[in-house]
């Protein structure tokens, strides 16, 4: 996994984002609806994509597109 | 590990009943249109069915039942067991089996009790249902599943509201020496009671005047009583997420079986999102997923029935089919079954008109 991988997928799971808009520095609640729903839907994709499990209070966090990459990147390296 | 199988028992029938009222999510003014849409989506229910007050789940079931002993022409003194599968019962005492039994015309002889699940109440019934049969060696029984959920649920809670259907189910079950075994994966962890919980009403919090009624500020667009249901979403997410392939997978390995042999997976209605993420674990295409939410929301209990009544009776009613079926859910409570159906009796989903 890489993060500009990881941005693409992102970016394609969701309504509200155009492709090519978000960076590792972009703050999640500037750059679209970053609500329950919308928080759902990215559990549902790293569940799938990675099969990582994310909490509520981990997914609360995270601010920037990087600490979402961040908190994938760190179950990955507990599973390998 | 209650991983076990019942022998000699036949599925005769299902049907599936729901009140007349239709209610359109694309009405939902209490979000805006944007975040109305993306619910909508996510969560893959358009519109589902609210029953009015003094419809009773019973209510429901009973109509389904008397459509399924016309068709199967069953007599009534040979059906010796009743379950009901609810958590929304006609009163707190006594339970509603008896009630069903009496009103359905079936003999004294008969055993009826209730069982208080939702989610994986369908499963769950089945196994005690046909466990029951299958040591008792009795002839014939019906079994219940369904709740009314919109009674107990706030219109301003958006976590909630555009979610639930109601429906009531009843299955027809007879004891048929050399039916394939269904197989049975149950599992529990009441430590996560608290995701799915309508905290008022019972002993633990007895209802009170002054606190129960009371709305309360959960969070933005979230708003409850105490006799409301709350739903932990993310909770309840990532629990059936991590839970259901798990007890799928075990399931198949214990039956000597995989998950190409099945033909349908019927999965609790639980949402879209949820539904679609477990299809995907499993690597199993949409067809072989069906899907009731669009129409009806989740309906508890009665989700995997009406499933197999709105989506696929016709291939029910034509031959035989390999069904795993698996509920997840409050509780929590979780489990699958493995079994075969031969010209099911499935008859065309009921409506139950307004009071």
């Amino acid at each position: 996994m890489n993060i500009s991988d990881f941005i693409a997928k992102v970016e394609a799971e969701f309504e509200d984002v155009e492709p090519g808009t978000l960076t590792p520095t972009t703050i999640l609640k500037e750059a679209f609806t970053w609500d329950s729903v919308n928080a759902l839907i990215f559990l549902a994709h790293v569940n799938v994509e990675y099969d990582v499990e994310i909490s509520a209070n981990e997914l609360i966090e995270a601010v920037s597109v990087n600490d979402l990459y961040n908190l994938v990147e760190s179950k990955l390296t507990k599973i390998a | 590990m209650a991983l076990f199988s019942v022998p000699d028992i036949k599925i005769s029938g299902i049907a599936a009943c729901v009140p007349e009222d239709v209610y359109l999510n694309s009405e939902y003014d209490w979000v805006e249109e944007k975040e109305r849409a993306t619910l909508i989506r996510t969560i893959g229910v358009e519109q589902k069915r609210h029953a009015r007050k003094g419809t009773t789940t019973a209510d429901l079931c009973y109509d389904a039942a008397e459509k399924l002993l016309e068709l199967l022409r069953w007599e009534r003194k040979d059906i010796e067991l009743v379950i009901f599968v609810s958590q929304s019962r006609d009163y707190i005492i006594p339970a509603t089996a008896g009630l069903l039994q009496d009103r359905l015309g079936l003999s004294h002889a008969t055993m009826a009790f209730d069982i208080g699940l939702g989610c994986s109440g369908y499963v769950y019934g089945l196994s005690v249902i046909g466990s029951l049969m299958s040591t008792g060696r009795i002839k014939k029984a019906l079994l219940f599943t369904g709740d009314i959920s919109t009674l107990n649920t706030s219109f301003r809670d958006k976590s909630a509201f555009p979610l639930f259907g109601d429906a009531g189910t009843a299955t027809a079950l007879e004891y048929s020496p050399g039916t394939k075994p269904m197989v049975f994966n149950l599992q529990t962890d009441g430590s996560g009671y608290d995701a799915i919980l309508i905290p008022d009403g019972g002993i633990r919090n007895f209802a009170d005047k002054e606190t129960s009624f009371e709305y309360h500020k959960i969070s933005e667009g979230i708003y409850r009583n105490g006799f409301n249901i709350a739903l932990d979403g993310i909770q309840v997410f990532n629990f059936s997420l991590r839970e259901v392939k798990r007890n799928v997978n075990l399931l198949m390995e214990f039956a000597g079986t995989s998950l190409d042999e099945v033909d349908y997976l019927v999965l609790h209605q639980a949402n879209k999102l949820m539904n679609e993420t477990i299809r995907k674990q499993l690597k199993l295409s949409p067809v072989k997923v069906p899907l009731s939410l669009k129409e009806y929301g989740n309906t508890s209990s009665a989700s995997i029935p009406l499933t197999m009544v709105t989506q696929i009776r016709e291939v029910l009613e034509a031959g035989k089919s390999r069904m795993l079926l698996s509920g997840f859910g409050v509780g929590l409570s979780w489990g699958s079954v493995l079994l075969e159906t031969d010209h099911l009796l499935c008859p065309a989903i009921l409506v139950h008109p307004n009071p």
